[in-house]
């Protein structure tokens, strides 16, 4: 897994709700063995058309809005727990998703993926997409060493919850696997005692 | 099986607690618990890139029989045993039979298997799914293992990587929210109206971050397989799972199922599962109380399962929708082809989908059975009346249950997800109105354009035989 430790970059604005894990990307896409090339297929539906041309309207179609930070609506990655969805957020080349709520699953699964969900208050959120809209061009700086998030065109900036294990792992790139199998010792002892 | 660590103090504990704490291996020092896996449950979707990563590390499966086997999502309903046309399907398929064989795993169940169905059903069914237990899928619907009692919940690819090298994974503890439901449901109420009530109530995030009981004497009343359902749908209200105290209903539905424990082996676990109740006085993060009478037949409007009514009740007006929600709503009203407060019930469609993890199960065919009976399914109507598993369709042509759909216009197809997730050749044309049992609505979710109106096997039944969302009661 890649190491993160801080990122400023401009933002896409996605201000929907409940964007599920359908829509990130679309079941028909889940028929792959290996975890490459899901980001063609981000939003595939919201994005192509039925010829698999590009809908206009759509956000990541829109040449003016550009970045490794996706800002959307709340609760954003419900429903299904498929992790190609974390696999096609990163594909595309996101790095970071700010909303003010996620679901759990998908939390997880982008934490698993050195993708960073930051968790911001309703008011942050409504001004980062105001400021987005106002100018394509503002800027957010998500700092993980000091978990603080920053509109850079304000200047506020907000502190963000993760906990102090999973930070660690995003700091020096590292997963969980590495972590159990350090504990094999531990989990045979604790079969041994379960089944007695 | 007993319950390991458990630790005796004089703390009051909810289900929840008592299941979790006599997982616990270890704490990882300010971050999750790294939890004991009892029964790991995999499928041919999102299972490949973990075996990829076993052997990328060149590591071998822990535990092997302690994951059972089964292909269901990308799976065809119809001619089974002829090679799956799709290549991709079947690359996908084939990669899932090559992991089983390579990592040794036992019990696998492929495509034309008799124990072969959607891993939901086949894990209880066969009697894989314990009270007490910790049970994972990289399936989201997991949760519905919860109705034995069990603590059951989906995890992405990288954790059912993390399963099969060690039988562990790491989670933070959720917090816990009891949902009572007092009284009893209405004639021509099912579990599913129950839970998609629920949902509309809590929303889609209402219970994101908990763990959830179900309790309550409309909860007591629920059969096994209809618990299922109410689990199930946990998810769908973004709870991290849901469960149901262990009761005799339970203990009499696992009792001799091939994998139940049997003998001495079953006296010593049964002792176990009685002691798995909520005590007295334990103190949960959130409680909600609902009347199981104020419960109607219901459907989906709109675009993920909390947008849900009463079948003769009116989609929300604008003005009825939070501000910051309205975007999402109107997109929601554009995609289904529906106008803000207007009445659904008499409205055409064109599909019914009875089957899937939610509604797959034999109870439900009979339900749908028993109301088409004697009737005749609508002529414009498509519908699909897939099974949970093969043993479904056994029961259902033993119980005739099939002479009477035969009779009525209906036709059975073979196990599988099919048009829940519509991976396969089982999809709603774009701008179709479809009737259906499985558990999401969302955008696309029965095929691309495919627009879901999510309900019980009841009002499936009734949709069937008019053409039109209809009451069941009348």
């Amino acid at each position: 897994m890649e190491k993160f430790i801080t990122l400023t970059s401009t933002v896409v604005p996605l201000p929907i709700e409940n964007v599920d894990t359908d829509q990130i990307i679309p079941a028909r896409f889940l028929k792959a063995t290996n975890k490459d090339g899901f980001g063609d297929n981000l939003f595939a539906d919201w994005r192509y058309n039925k010829d698999g041309s590009p809908k206009t309207d759509f956000i990541l179609n829109n040449p003016t809005y550009r970045g490794s930070i996706l800002v959307a609506g709340k609760n954003f990655g419900s429903g299904s727990s498929r992790e190609h969805a974390a696999w096609a957020i990163d594909g595309y080349g996101f790095k970071v998703i700010v909303s003010s709520f996620f679901a759990d699953i998908f939390r997880g699964n982008a934490l698993n993926n050195g993708v960073l969900p930051v968790i911001v208050s309703p008011e942050f959120l409504a001004e980062v997409f105001a400021c987005v809209q106002a100018n394509p061009t503002s800027t957010l700086t998500v700092d993980l060493l000091n978990q603080t998030v920053t509109n850079n065109v304000t200047g506020k900036s907000e502190t963000f919850e993760i906990n102090a294990y999973k930070k660690e792992c995003l700091l020096n790139g590292l997963d969980d696997i590495d972590y159990l199998l350090s504990k094999k010792e531990q989990i045979e002892q604790y079969e041994g005692e379960k089944n007695n | 099986m007993s319950g390991g660590r458990r630790q005796e103090t004089n703390e009051m504990k909810t289900l929840f607690d008592k299941i979790w704490d006599a997982h616990v291996v270890s704490e990882v020092e300010n971050g999750p618990t790294q939890l004991y896996i009892d029964r790991h449950f995999c499928h041919e979707v999102t299972s490949p890139q973990a075996f990829n990563g076993l052997r990328a590390r060149g590591l071998k499966v822990f535990r092997p029989e302690k994951t059972t086997l089964t292909a269901d999502h990308n799976t065809p309903t119809v001619d089974q045993d002829q090679p799956v046309k799709d290549p991709v399907s079947k690359n996908q398929l084939d990669t899932f039979a090559r992991n089983a064989a390579e990592f040794n795993l036992p019990l696998f169940y492929p495509l034309g298997h008799v124990k072969n169905g959607v891993v939901h059903i086949i894990g209880p069914e066969n009697g894989f799914t314990h009270p007490g237990a910790t049970i994972v899928c990289g399936d989201s619907h997991t949760s519905t293992h919860g109705a034995f009692g069990a603590i059951a919940f989906g995890i992405g690819t990288s954790e059912v990587e993390m399963v099969l090298a060690t039988q562990c994974i790491l989670q933070s503890r959720p917090k816990t929210m009891r949902i009572t439901f007092n009284g009893k449901l209405n004639e021509g109420v099912t579990a599913k109206d129950l839970a998609l009530y629920m949902i509309s109530k809590l929303t889609t995030g209402g219970a994101t971050g908990y763990f959830v009981e179900y309790a309550g004497e409309a909860i007591r009343n629920l059969s096994m397989e209809e618990r299922m359902t109410v689990c199930n749908l946990s998810i769908e209200m973004g709870a991290r799972g849901g469960m149901i105290a262990p009761d005799q209903t339970t203990f009499d539905y696992v009792k001799g199922r091939e994998f139940a424990p049997k003998g001495e082996e079953w006296e010593k676990s049964l002792a176990y599962w009685k002691t798995l109740k909520s005590d007295e006085g334990a103190k949960f993060d959130k409680e909600i109380v609902f009347d199981a009478a104020d419960i109607q037949p219901m459907i989906t409007y709109g675009t993920n399962p909390g947008m849900g009514m009463g079948i003769t009740d009116s989609i929300p007006t604008l003005d009825e929708v939070d501000e910051a929600g309205r975007i999402s709503f109107q997109k929601s009203m554009e995609y289904m082809g529906f106008q803000p407060g207007e009445k659904l019930e008499g409205k055409q469609i064109d599909y019914v989908f009875l089957g899937s993890c939610t509604n797959g199960r034999i109870e439900d065919f009979r339900i749908f059975a028993k109301f088409v009976k004697g009737k005749k399914k609508a002529d414009h109507v498509v519908a699909w009346l897939v099974p949970g598993s093969w043993m479904v369709e056994k029961q259902i042509r033993e119980e005739g249950l099939l002479d009477i759909l035969t009779e009525a216009g209906f036709a059975l197809r073979q196990p599988g997800c099919s048009a829940c997730l519509a991976m396969n050749d089982d999809k709603v044309p774009a701008g179709k109105y479809a009737v259906s049992t499985s558990n999401r609505n969302f955008e696309g979710r029965q095929g691309p354009g495919a627009r879901t109106i999510l309900a019980g096997p009841l009002v499936a039944a009734a949709a069937a035989v008019t053409g039109r969302i209809t009451d069941p009661r009348n």
